[in-house]
């Protein structure tokens, strides 16, 4: 927590002469420009995305072109007429998605609130070894792993690809910080007092408080579990398992006959659109300032 | 910092009770993984074809030909430099768009869009957005042709070709993909900051760039910190941008070869051993340079 | 502090308590071979056969190959289907990043000890790594399910020395031979050469000299002689007189020397680049404004890459042709292997007959998929019936060369370890044509990539 009193105690500079409209407006103009630059930077990917969706095989390997094409139907119904169960695909990565959103903030939340209010032996030990544990590199351990999940049986399941997201030391980090400057000790104590269990509190006090940090991270994780292809191809085989990244290289590993970007393209934009939905409605909860006001330490 | 709650040992007790999911999973899917990592560091141990070669226990033999090379210190400054010039632009962007953001004199109309676009290109794999790019980057792409028809460059410039413009793309791939994360990460903690502070300050006469520094900076810092030590992570563990790039070779003359590209060599191979005492070793490198990071700013954090 | 330390000790010590039991585990699973070893012997004679038939494949290439060709083939799904009550099983699994390879890796070395349902009964594989296997114990000998050589001697020889085992048998079958030549852009060959006739334009590129006086000649009328100087590679990396290894060491042989001294000069005279195959820099010479005098293919680059059905596209107004260019080579195909362990040896052995060896089947495959099928007959038969002009070549039938070519071809220099040192070697050779490295440092820089691949190799 950061002490009011040290803005207090800080010189602002009390009474300084307003420097008038004029450099508000020239700042705004250079706001506007950077913030459309940037917006532009940022959507055209989409644009040519989406372009290259309406284009066929031929006219794509011409090159980029910035006007749509008319095959964008005709991708989209070889691709959803073609072999690859492209919906099913959709609903596994839904699936694995969401699960992987959910216990991951869920679970770090837990874990942060066990380091940030309760004062136990370790408990600095803890928090510095799970730090420690960031610094591992995700593919340090992935053959290890898949060799694990061999052994255990747990190819072709969802298992392996949701429960390790229960420990995700980045996401504590975060929801350890946050709660570090937004979680007030003596919110946690008046809940005590009104008798509320230590689950109770965790549940009805601290996750609502807790929810635009849960946004950020839920999307994270939504995200990057959504379009995670290392893992899911060395353990998804099952066709009725696999995930739509697994279906996409799938379709770049097609035979002469069938290959076909256009397909290709139209498989990435289709794809892209429950993220974007997912990250519509989440995003929400952290731009749209949907804070729990009512309790400002 | 200033809770002095007294809490009964019982209620402390609580704290392991939470931690147990965390401990469970960690134990199960990566500490038991990575002891095995650790150990086959010491140990010849890899594939040859389909023929298993080892494990004979070598000691440090590993480490000693990791270390012989000039290789790891040419790919841990490839992976610092490239870190550095995605990460520069990314902490000064994001840190103007908050402040922009937050400042009650500027009152920009459209926030709301400019918040939810910043993030999107993060939505796009990391494969398709490399496609993408190299469809605007090609010698017949529309970049080339831009500078050639107005007349910038007389000839196309292959930019897989140059260390500079390859390591360029590398930092503007990442640059793209990460700062609205990072923006993200900034306006969150800026939700926990009470507007009326800013209110109080405007009316007491301060500028924007005082609330900034005096108000906005402070309160940030937790978060700041996070963000700087995770990119910093992050930075070293820099992958699938420069590999999909550069279709893993990491040319010109390995000069984008980042440490995990490397690592990954050794682990496509399957090589237990060599891959393990790299890893030990970046774990090393990533220990110490996090640690500087975190002494440095964070120091007093957990009492 | 203190306190972390001794955390730190104890997680040392639980650390040093789960090691030996780790230890244990990995070794047991990296020895299930013997077992396996034993089970081949039985299982070649047939008792009562498996219910299911599992097929490892990368793309639906032969699974369209059998549901259209295979007699008694019933389609019950997109992944699964029947041959007489037994079921076949498409398992798919994507090659990027290896996931193909690393899945075979694991589950070959096991598939004795797998449960009957689970046991694949079929792979397939490609020509670039095709030894990995076919040098190990994963793969049955086409003898040990009773076919014999006798039955494949229609083939091209080839398609069979790339799945010949350091013993000499023959351990797969490919319905394909991907033989393959120069395909020229017509209008290009009537403007350097002054004629676009097949034999012709052969003269003009009959060995690498003539092809580099080409080129010089391509330059002045405004075309680049190739798209990249990987276009050639395949070419010259086709007629080494040694393989890539011998006796574990890495030797560069004369001819591949000679594509990165060829290449070299050509990339400095601006009469080729160094773009990526596959690459929009690549393809761009299907069209006629990307001035392109050739490329190096077989018959399905010809056929589905080209772009035929592309308004405005070079083969779509039949503007190529085709000859054999300065040496013979391939490009491309896919091999069906019988896995050690399959309890489906009859079914696998008809499988394998009937795609790759009845005359019948290929003559209907070749037909209506345009493949170059694996077979000298039919190959001699499609090459003087005029029906076979081929749209794209302007109505050219190019059978006869693809026949002789692929009767040139000699793939006895192959090793293990192709993949890997043809796709560094490129990779490598890339800094030194670009300008941003020597040969000796690019070189070093293959050298190191390498044994960094195959750690048991040795370079210079």
């Amino acid at each position: 927590m950061i002490d009011e009193r040290d803005i207090q105690d800080k010189d602002i500079n009390l009474g300084a002469p307003n420097k008038g409209a004029a450099s508000v407006r020239v700042r705004r103009i250079v706001a506007y420009i950077v913030l459309i630059l940037l917006s532009i930077l940022c959507l055209v990917w989409f644009y040519i995305l989406f372009i290259n969706a309406t284009r066929s095989n031929g006219d794509l390997s011409r090159g980029f072109r910035a006007y749509p094409s008319d095959r964008l139907f005709v991708n989209l119904n070889n691709l959803f007429h073609g072999t690859l169960p492209v919906a099913r695909g959709m609903l596994n990565s839904l699936i694995i998605a969401a699960l992987s959103a959910v216990l991951t903030t869920y679970f770090s939340t837990m874990t942060a609130y066990a380091i940030h209010a309760y004062r136990f032996k370790c408990r600095k030990a803890i928090f510095v070894f799970i730090l420690a544990v960031m610094m591992v590199p995700t593919q340090v351990s992935a053959l290890g792993f898949q060799q694990m999940c061999h052994n255990m049986g747990l190819e072709n399941s969802y298992i392996p690809l949701v429960l390790p997201s229960v420990a995700a030391p980045v996401v504590f980090f975060y929801l350890k910080q946050y709660m570090d400057s937004n979680l007030p000790g003596e919110l946690l104590e008046a809940a005590r007092m009104d008798g509320a269990g230590e689950i109770g509190i965790f549940n009805i006090v601290v996750v609502p408080m807790m929810k635009p940090a849960i946004a950020v991270q839920a999307i994270f994780a939504f995200v990057g579990s959504w379009n995670n292809y290392f893992m899911p191809s060395l353990l998804l085989h099952k066709d009725e398992m696999k995930t739509l990244p697994i279906l996409i290289a799938q379709l770049r590993a097609a035979d002469w006959l069938k290959f076909d970007m256009g397909q290709v393209y139209a498989m990435i934009a289709f794809s892209i659109f429950p993220v974007i939905i997912v990250y519509l409605i989440l995003s929400r909860y952290i731009v749209g300032g949907v804070t729990a006001g009512s309790v400002k330490g | 910092m200033s809770r002095k709650l007294s809490h009964t040992q019982r209620v402390n007790r609580w704290g392991y009770i939470f931690l147990i999911p965390f401990l469970l999973a960690f134990v199960i899917f990566q500490l038991i993984p990575l002891i095995s990592t650790i150990y086959n560091s010491f140990f010849e141990n890899y594939m040859s074809g389909l023929t298993h070669i080892g494990p004979t226990f070598v000691g440090l033999e590993n480490y000693k030909k990791l270390l012989s090379g000039g290789e790891l210190l040419q790919y841990t400054k490839n992976t610092m430099i490239m870190w550095i010039l995605g990460f520069v632009p990314q902490i000064l962007i994001s840190l103007l768009l908050a402040a922009w953001f937050t400042d009650p004199s500027l009152r920009l109309k459209g926030q709301r869009f400019f918040k939810t676009v910043i993030y999107l290109p993060n939505l796009i794999m990391a494969s398709a957005f490399a496609m993408l790019f190299f469809t605007l980057f090609s010698n017949v792409g529309p970049v080339n042709s831009i500078l050639v028809s107005t007349g910038i460059l007389r000839h196309h410039f292959e930019f897989m070709s140059h260390v500079g413009s390859v390591r360029g793309l590398v930092a503007l791939m990442n640059f793209l993909m990460w700062f609205g994360n990072t923006t993200i990460l900034l306006m969150a903690g800026m939700m926990g900051i009470d507007t009326s502070l800013f209110e109080a300050a405007e009316v007491d006469g301060a500028t924007a760039g005082q609330i900034f520094r005096k108000i906005t900076l402070p309160l940030l810092k937790p978060i700041f910190v996070y963000v700087l030590i995770t990119s910093l992570i992050g930075g070293l563990q820099m992958f699938d941008v420069p590999q999909i790039l550069t279709n893993g070779t990491g040319d010109p003359m390995r000069s984008s070869m980042t440490l995990i590209m490397w690592l990954n060599k050794h682990l496509y191979n399957r090589n237990y051993g060599l891959a393990g005492a790299l890893s030990v070793l970046l774990l090393i490198i990533t220990g110490i340079l996090s640690l500087i990071v975190f002494k440095a700013t964070a120091a007093e954090e957990v009492d | 502090m203190k306190r972390q330390v001794k955390n730190i000790i104890s997680a040392a010590l639980i650390a040093a308590m789960v090691i030996p039991m780790s230890a244990c585990s990995s070794k047991d699973a990296s020895k299930p071979k013997d077992t396996g070893d034993s089970g081949k012997a039985t299982k070649t004679e047939t008792e009562a056969e498996g219910k299911v038939l599992n097929i490892q494949c990368w793309n639906e290439e032969f699974k369209s190959r059998v549901t259209d060709h295979y007699p008694g083939y019933e389609k019950t799904g997109d992944n699964s289907g029947k041959i007489g009550d037994v079921t076949v099983n498409w398992i798919i699994t994507p090659t990027k990043d290896n996931a193909y390879q690393n899945n075979l890796d694991k589950i070959l070395p096991e598939n004795a000890n797998a449960s009957a349902d689970d046991k694949v009964d079929i792979f397939l594989m490609e020509a670039d790594y095709a030894l990995k296997y076919v040098n190990s114990d994963t793969t049955m000998a086409l003898k040990d399910i009773g076919i014999s050589d006798d039955d494949l001697a229609d083939q091209f020889d080839y398609t069979k020395d790339i799945v010949k085992d350091s013993n000499g048998a023959i351990k797969g079958a490919s319905w394909q031979a991907c033989s393959a030549g120069m395909i020229y852009n017509r209008e290009a060959a009537k403007a350097v050469l002054g004629t676009d006739d097949p034999a012709k334009v052969q003269e003009a590129v009959s060995d690498w000299d003539k092809f580099n006086e080409t080129a010089a000649k391509a330059k002045e009328k405004g075309y680049k002689i190739t798209s990249t100087v990987n276009d050639t590679y395949r070419v010259y990396s086709n007629n080494v007189s040694a393989p890539w290894v011998t006796d574990n060491k890495v030797v560069v042989d004369a001819n591949i020397k000679k594509w990165v001294d060829d290449s070299k000069k050509l990339v400095d005279a601006g009469e080729t680049t160094t773009a990526d195959l596959w690459s929009d820099d690549w393809s761009k010479g299907f069209f006629p404004e990307g001035k392109v005098f050739c490329y190096f293919g077989p018959a399905w680059l010809i056929n589905f890459s080209m772009h035929a059905d592309e308004d405005g596209s070079i083969a779509n107004h039949g503007g190529w042709g085709y000859c054999n260019g300065p040496q013979s080579f391939y490009w491309g195909g896919t091999w069906i292997a019988a896995a050690t362990g399959t309890d489906n040896p009859t079914l696998v052995k008809d499988i394998i007959l009937k795609m790759t060896t009845d005359q019948t089947v290929l003559k209907d495959i070749a037909t209506k998929d345009s493949d170059c099928v694996n077979s000298k007959t039919v190959l001699s038969d499609l090459a003087n019936d005029s029906k076979f002009g081929n749209k794209i070549l302007g109505g050219q039938n190019p059978y006869k060369e693809l026949e002789a070519g692929a009767e040139k071809v000699d793939m006895s220099n192959i090793s293990n370890y192709d993949q890997g040192c043809n796709e560094e070697f490129q990779a490598a050779m890339k800094n030194y044509f670009d300008g941003n490295a020597s040969y000796e440092d690019a070189l070093s820089q293959f050298n190191t990539a390498i044994v960094e691949k195959y750690p048991d190799l040795t370079t210079d």
